[in-house]
């Protein structure tokens, strides 16, 4: 059986509310809010960054199971905000875990869902028994430029996995992904912020890749949206994934549970993955769960986990909820500086 | 200074310290030599995971170029549970810093050489609970 | 054999825009050659204490350039840089000490000398922080007056010292200095103008900082036997010890005491047989205010816990029962690093030898206490007239 054997998250404390941001821009707190479904957004403190947060995500994943460090053969880290343009973060993982050297890194990156490639990734190597574990993150401190529509929601967090043959808590039944070529969403070469293509990130980039994936996966498996305890989708703001839901049939208390972005913002890499850490921590054993990430650029991953019983097994506190609850609002020139967006000199 | 800071890294990441095996004595940083026991002595490397109390913190108001967005920070002597000093910064409010508050390591930026330069990770601290 | 000082110079400490490296040391030589009545070559070796002259003139070897500057140069006289980080002064005069007690030597100049102020305060503050452990302090941003601070904040727990103690140091060492023409500040501050001064590291805050300052000072020690010829009033170096200590805090037990100081000041009070009672004046190392309470209580001043005791007491002002830092110390003086332990004796001796104008305090014993860093480096002489 391979699966989730671990999981780990971090938010940073810092929020921002939308009507900081609104108030600095001159624009409409309230309708912004109807808008997106986003109340607030995670902000990374001056001296976070998508390798911290992926450090202390796997730090937790690690704590809360009993493998051996030196069985870990591979670590993945998806952003889009890697802190360097060339050198890994996944080494900076790695040495801040005290691995033993032996394993296979590698940064990636696909917009929003880099997070879950590098989850396909580890079960490929797990199953083809290159690796014993494997540790996949989904990390980032994602940026809109000032005054940008994605200044209200693009935020900051991280979720990491081990995935393994052993003490499965979560069992990947099946995976796919759909990809075309579409750029509603980008950041060029030396670009400070990115760019996207506004009305155009919702109809041919989300929701095609997204239910294209999570329709085939679940005719694929014979499931309705009925076999399903819990659905979780990648949330770019609080609509889309609603809307996404409704249309596969899935009710709100279905997806409830999973949606964190009205509280945290969109954390990119990590947004699914956290979606997906807060329905494992009220998961019961037989649960099916369905995850399905959004990157831009664009392409879907889906997957069906089957929760185990040895999901009592791990330690599931603190839990993402209490993570999100657990914060301090700043006001937006802290946050300008928090984000490096004042010029210094 | 690039060496410099790799060499340590080990260290910095974690809170690998040092143990005398003669005398049992903890270190961290690490150290080649036991300071009681000289020759007698001799080291190996431990993992130091372990929460700790403030025994004495200052708010740094004035500094260096490097810590200059920093501020103000916390510089705190923190005593682990196995009886080990860190000179750490501590992130939290303020006005929350008390002699005797229980922290914990996590994993921070401490500074850049340059925006154009490596990043220099390493272990801060944070209230426990 | 005893060793005597026969000459004392020194610059005015402080900002001295219009003067270079070059000129603070000439400066202050000319005046010890003048004070001792010597031509200058009867100079047989010179001793340097300067703690950073390549991070702040980016000039190493400066040993060499002095000499050379000084106008020694053909008598092709060795000449040596001691450093240990601002104790380096009091290390120059240990091992010019050393070299005519061997000796080797029966006309040696000790000199101390830092031109801090042509680079920036940031870049001052990162040098300072260089006294320190570079690794394992100054990398999580501990600067000098962070890590005095960690220790005034135990002390200040442990020991109840108030803020308001240490302000007092700041006080009585200001007020001292308005009679000391070489002093970088030369006017009286109230309790107030150091409580109300911003924080640089709390507790400690901008007056309880000595300042950033240049100069250079110089002594001119000889054999017994040659002082004599020399001078009527030789001031002679009783016992000179140097100790050190872990560098960084977080290795030592008790970070509000430094065994530095207590191990080189009881190991010279039994070298010259006295107790700290016999002491009648002192300079110390009051980099910080907290240093300076703490000397009281290290060197045996007062019980350890009582220094801020003392001050309260008045018992360390001119007129007091132990005049500490008349000179107006590091504080008012002004602390130009590798200079100030050879300033402390160039201060003692001018008070020993009745020289110390209106500042004069009635002297037959004194004592200067140079540290470096936090106390990674102590240095304790004792002088008598």
């Amino acid at each position: 059986m391979i699966g989730i054997v671990s999981y780990g998250t971090y938010i940073p404390k810092y929020r921002i509310k939308v009507e900081e941001i609104a108030k600095i821009w001159g624009e409409d707190a309230e309708s912004i809010k109807r808008g997106l479904n986003v109340y607030e957004k995670s902000v990374p403190d001056i001296d976070e960054d998508t390798a911290t947060i992926s450090v202390e995500a796997a730090r937790e994943a690690l704590k809360r199971c009993d493998i051996c460090k030196d069985d870990i053969g591979a670590v993945f880290v998806g952003s889009e905000s890697h802190p360097y343009a060339v050198k890994p973060t996944a080494t900076i993982v790695g040495d801040a875990l005290n691995l033993n050297g032996f394993f296979y890194a590698a940064d990636l990156e696909f917009a929003c869902k880099a997070g879950t490639a590098g989850i396909q990734n580890c079960i490929a190597l797990v199953k083809s028994g290159m690796i014993r574990y494997g540790l996949a993150i989904g990390s980032d401190t994602s940026q809109g430029a000032p005054g940008d529509p994605l200044e209200y929601s693009a935020s900051a967090g991280g979720s990491a996995f081990i995935i393994g043959e052993n003490n499965v808590i979560a069992e990947v039944k099946d995976t796919l992904s759909f990809t075309t070529d579409t750029p509603d969403f980008w950041r060029r070469e030396g670009q400070r912020y990115p760019s996207h293509g506004g009305r155009f990130t919702g109809e041919p980039a989300y929701f095609r890749h997204v239910l294209t994936a999570a329709k085939t996966i679940m005719q694929r498996n014979c499931l309705k949206a009925d076999d399903f305890t819990y659905a979780v989708f990648h949330m770019p703001n609080g609509k889309f994934p609603v809307r996404v839901a409704n249309q596969l049939g899935f009710k709100k208390e279905q997806i409830e549970l999973g949606l964190v972005v009205r509280y945290i913002g969109n954390t990119y890499s990590a947004s699914s993955l956290i979606g997906f850490s807060a329905v494992l921590d009220y998961a019961k054993p037989e649960d099916r769960i369905l995850l399905t990430s959004f990157g831009s650029g664009a392409g879907s991953d889906a997957f069906i986990f089957e929760v185990t019983d040895e999901i009592h097994s791990i330690e599931r506190n603190p839990k993402v909820w209490d993570k999100i609850k657990n914060c301090v609002y700043i006001d937006y020139g802290i946050y300008a500086k928090f984000r490096g967006k004042i010029k210094m000199r | 200074m690039l060496p410099r800071f790799w060499r340590k890294i080990k260290y910095r990441y974690n809170l690998i310290g040092s143990k005398c095996k003669n005398c049992e004595t903890l270190y961290y940083p690490p150290r080649n030599i036991c300071p009681k026991c000289r020759r007698r002595g001799e080291m190996e490397e431990l993992e130091l995971w372990d929460e700790g109390r403030v025994i004495s913190y200052t708010i740094v108001h004035e500094t260096s170029d490097d810590f200059k967005l920093n501020v103000p920070y916390i510089i705190a002597l923190i005593k682990l549970e196995n009886g080990v000093i860190i000179t750490s910064q501590v992130v939290c409010n303020p006005s929350e810093i008390k002699i005797g508050m229980k922290v914990k390591p996590v994993f921070r930026k401490y500074g850049e050489d340059g925006e154009d330069g490596v990043i220099y990770y390493g272990t801060k601290f944070v209230p426990a609970d | 054999m005893r060793v005597a000082i026969v000459g004392v110079g020194q610059t005015k400490f402080g900002e001295l825009w219009d003067k270079g490296f070059r000129d603070i040391v000439i400066e202050a030589g000319i005046e010890a050659l003048e004070d001792a009545n010597l031509s200058g070559d009867e100079i047989e070796a010179l001793y340097i204490g300067n703690m950073s002259g390549g991070r702040y003139l980016g000039q190493e070897h400066i040993s060499a350039l002095i000499a050379d500057y000084s106008g020694l140069t053909e008598l092709h006289i060795p000449s040596v840089r001691v450093e240990t980080g601002d104790a380096s002064g009091g290390s120059a005069l240990r091992e010019a000490y050393l070299a005519v007690l061997s000796g080797m030597y029966d006309v040696v100049i000790a000199a101390g000398a830092e031109k801090v102020t042509d680079v920036g305060p940031e870049l001052a503050m990162d040098i300072m922080a260089s006294t320190a452990d570079r690794e394992w302090e100054g990398f999580v941003g501990a600067t000098l007056p962070a890590l005095y601070a960690l220790i005034a904040k135990m002390h200040m727990e442990r020991y109840s010292t108030r803020e308001e103690d240490l302000a007092m140091v700041a006080v009585k060492n200001h007020k001292n200095a308005i009679n000391n023409p070489k002093a970088q500040f030369r006017r009286e501050i109230s309790i107030d103008t150091v409580m109300n001064s911003p924080y640089i590291a709390e507790p400690l805050k901008v007056f309880d900082c000595a300042p950033i300052s240049d100069g250079a000072s110089v002594v001119i020690l000889a054999s017994e036997e040659m002082a004599r010829k020399l001078t009527d009033t030789p001031v002679y170096i009783d016992s000179i010890v140097q100790a050190s200590d872990y560098v960084a805090l977080q290795s030592r037990e008790d970070i509000t005491t430094m065994k530095s100081v207590v191990y080189s000041a009881r190991k010279a009070y039994k070298l010259s047989r006295i107790s700290p009672n016999d002491v009648d004046v002192a300079e110390v190392h009051d980099s910080f205010t907290i240093a300076e309470i703490m000397a009281y209580e290290d060197l045996g001043f007062c019980k350890k816990g009582e220094g801020a005791k003392l001050i309260r007491e008045g018992e360390t002002e001119i007129g007091g029962r132990i005049p500490v830092n008349p000179s107006g110390g590091l504080k008012a003086c002004g602390h130009a690093v590798g200079a100030t332990g050879i300033r402390q004796a160039v201060e003692i001796t001018l008070q020993l030898r009745g020289d110390a104008g209106k500042r004069q305090v009635d002297a037959e014993i004194g004592l200067a206490l140079n540290i470096g860093g936090t106390g990674g480096t102590a240095v304790v002489t004792i002088f008598r007239r």
